[in-house]
């Protein structure tokens, strides 16, 4: 478990008061989301033990890191936090090997951890390990710069919107390997991001930040559900995440089919082993309804379902809630079609589903 | 070319400048990281000191050290009666008075250098878990590195022409404390002495081109060994 509690004032103008709390399980990839400014860096650097907040408490499987009340702060470079920054912040005088090399030499005796090798082979950087960091690529940096906060022997890794400075292929380049990090070390990790893909991909816990404060926090999959967050129904993307697994392929009609805890979807035929788990975003916006069962459709998703609640969403929009089985799915209407259909709460609709978005597979599920 | 007494006035301004440096560089190092990094309440005063003596009369700078380090004055008094060191009219004090004078120059470069150092980078030395010193060592002072070297060099250049507080503070006497610029100002005061002033300003010319021009290659050298595009 990770806790953290914590409040710091910056003053001056445009000055701000974070005043954050949550706790989430560990190991597992817990996102901060939120847009820029509203101190989820902040949050992370005082986890790092780089920021000295005016109060607060941070605790990491019941081992205390920071506590004012205490008294008690230990200093970060004690605190075995890896940090993986926006811009790398490789050391420019040494090598790729030296960079990787800098905090294992440091980190204290007889800790278990992988090695040099093997996370040089996990993140593919053996050509690079003889070159100086101005010879890198912008993705090649961070994943060197992921490999040596890995190497530190880190009891927690924290990944300050590690992404954000890429391109779009550099970012796709990265993303992967973020991915195989987190399968293979079973390490805490608090991920820092204004980015919905890689909350997708990666996290298993979502804490959402608006202005220095906690919005809401929860698995991704409870919070991509819920219609009174802005900050997620808002998006264009918006829409719940499934955790599906795979059932099974028809190669002949190029179909796979996915279990979800309501019912199944058929996608574009996938290349994962049946039983794979697999995590997809249903965006509210691909999702329509009828109020009889439809005929002559090609989409290839029609579950029956029922209406629970009627957002409004923009003007003349309306956020619908329907009930799959065990699961909710969200759909995005025009206010007009609420009306022309008489939607309201209770109704048995149909929920087409055009298509699916896939965020990868999610983390092997946690002991415990 | 030139005669023994003007060898020896040039062996004597290139050791007492060589020593300046080696004895002022530790402590402008230290400085300029207390003003660069450092918050703590004097620090403008102690801006405002270090800068005193490219603003200030030499001559009044060196009358200072003739008072603190004079024979009579609070500091040179112990050090003569406790440990037998005299700084006045030595080589040892022209080489202090010389190393005050240099003293902001080096500062200034050193500064200049830490400043454009990413404190990012001793943040992520710290949460690899380098301690204050460790981080200095094996990330702030190779990176500073060539703005030391070329705050040296500076230093040395101008530590080989320093004129008016040597001359306050550890007079004009050939073979101890008479520099270049002393046996200059010598030779100019000397009837027929026009030659000599001018063969010595020759070499102090030559000296200063070429440790200005080994400053910059220095630091070219250095900033492309350290991983940085030359500027």
């Amino acid at each position: 478990m990770l806790e953290l509690a914590l409040r710091h004032r910056f003053p001056g103008p445009g000055g701000f008061l974070l005043d954050a709390d949550f706790a989430s399980p560990t190991p597992g990839v817990t996102a901060v989301f939120g847009p820029s400014g509203c101190g989820k860096s902040t949050l992370l650097q005082a986890v790092a033990g780089l920021l000295r907040p005016d109060a607060g408490r941070v605790a990491l499987d019941g081992e205390v890191l920071l506590d004012t009340a205490a008294g008690i702060a230990v200093p970060a470079e004690k605190r075995r936090c890896g940090v993986v920054f926006q811009d790398a912040r490789l050391f420019p005088h040494l090598s790729v090997r030296t960079n990787l090399l800098y905090g294992l030499r440091r980190s204290p005796r007889g800790l278990p951890g992988p090695g040099l090798e093997e996370v040089v082979d996990l993140l593919g950087i053996a050509p690079l390990l003889p070159r100086r960091p101005a010879a890198l690529s912008g993705g090649e940096r961070q994943r060197v710069a992921l490999g040596r906060a890995l190497l530190s022997r880190p009891r927690l890794l924290l990944l300050d919107e590690p992404l954000a400075a890429l391109d779009a292929p550099r970012r796709a380049e990265v993303l992967p390997y973020l991915a195989r990090v987190r399968d293979r070390f079973r390490l805490p990790m608090l991920l820092v991001t204004h980015a919905l893909d890689e909350v997708d991909r990666l996290a298993d816990h979502l804490v959402l930040m608006e202005a220095g404060r906690v919005l809401a926090a929860g698995t991704v999959e409870a919070l991509s559900a819920r219609t009174d967050l802005p900050l997620l129904a808002g998006r264009r993307d918006a829409g719940v995440v499934l955790a599906c697994a795979v059932l099974d392929h028809d190669a002949a009609r190029g179909l796979t089919r996915l279990g979800f805890p309501g019912g199944e979807l058929r996608v574009p035929l996938r290349d994962e082993p049946v039983g794979t788990a697999l995590r997809v975003r249903v965006r509210a916006r691909d999702v329509s309804v009828a109020t009889e069962e439809p005929r002559g459709l090609s989409v290839q998703n029609a579950l029956p379902a029922e209406l629970e609640a009627i957002e409004p969403a923009a003007p003349h929009e309306a956020m619908l809630r329907l009930r799959v089985g065990g699961a909710v799915l969200l759909a995005r209407v025009t206010g007009d079609a609420v009306a022309r259909l008489g939607l309201r709460p209770g109704v048995k609709v149909w929920a087409l589903v055009k298509s699916v978005a896939f965020a990868g597979t999610p983390n092997p599920p946690a002991a415990g | 070319m030139l005669t023994p007494e003007e060898w020896e006035a040039v062996r004597l301004s290139l050791a007492v400048a060589l020593r300046s440096v080696l004895f002022g560089l530790p402590p402008a190092v230290l400085v300029a990281w207390l003003l660069a990094r450092g918050r703590f309440p004097g620090r403008a005063l102690l801006d405002a000191l270090v800068h005193l003596p490219l603003v200030m009369p030499p001559v009044v700078v060196g009358w200072l050290l003739l008072v603190t380090f004079g024979l009579r004055g609070p500091v040179g008094g112990l050090l003569d009666g406790l440990f037998g060191i005299r700084l006045v009219f030595t080589t040892a004090g022209a080489s202090l008075a010389t190393a005050v004078m240099s003293f902001p120059l080096i500062v200034r470069a050193v500064r200049l250098s830490l400043d454009a150092v990413d404190p990012g980078l001793e943040a992520a030395a710290r949460s690899l878990g380098a301690g204050p010193l460790d981080r200095f060592a094996t990330v702030t002072l190779p990176l500073i590195a060539p703005g030391i070297l070329s705050g040296a060099i500076t230093g040395f250049a101008a530590g080989l022409g320093e004129f008016g507080a040597v001359i306050t503070f550890a007079s004009n006497i050939p073979g101890e404390t008479q520099t270049l610029p002393l046996a200059i100002y010598s030779a100019t005061q000397t009837p027929g002495g026009e030659a000599v002033a001018a063969r010595l300003a020759a070499v102090s010319f030559t000296l200063a081109i070429a440790g200005l021009l080994l400053a910059d290659l220095a630091g070219r050298r250095l900033s492309v060994l350290l991983g940085r595009p030359p500027r």
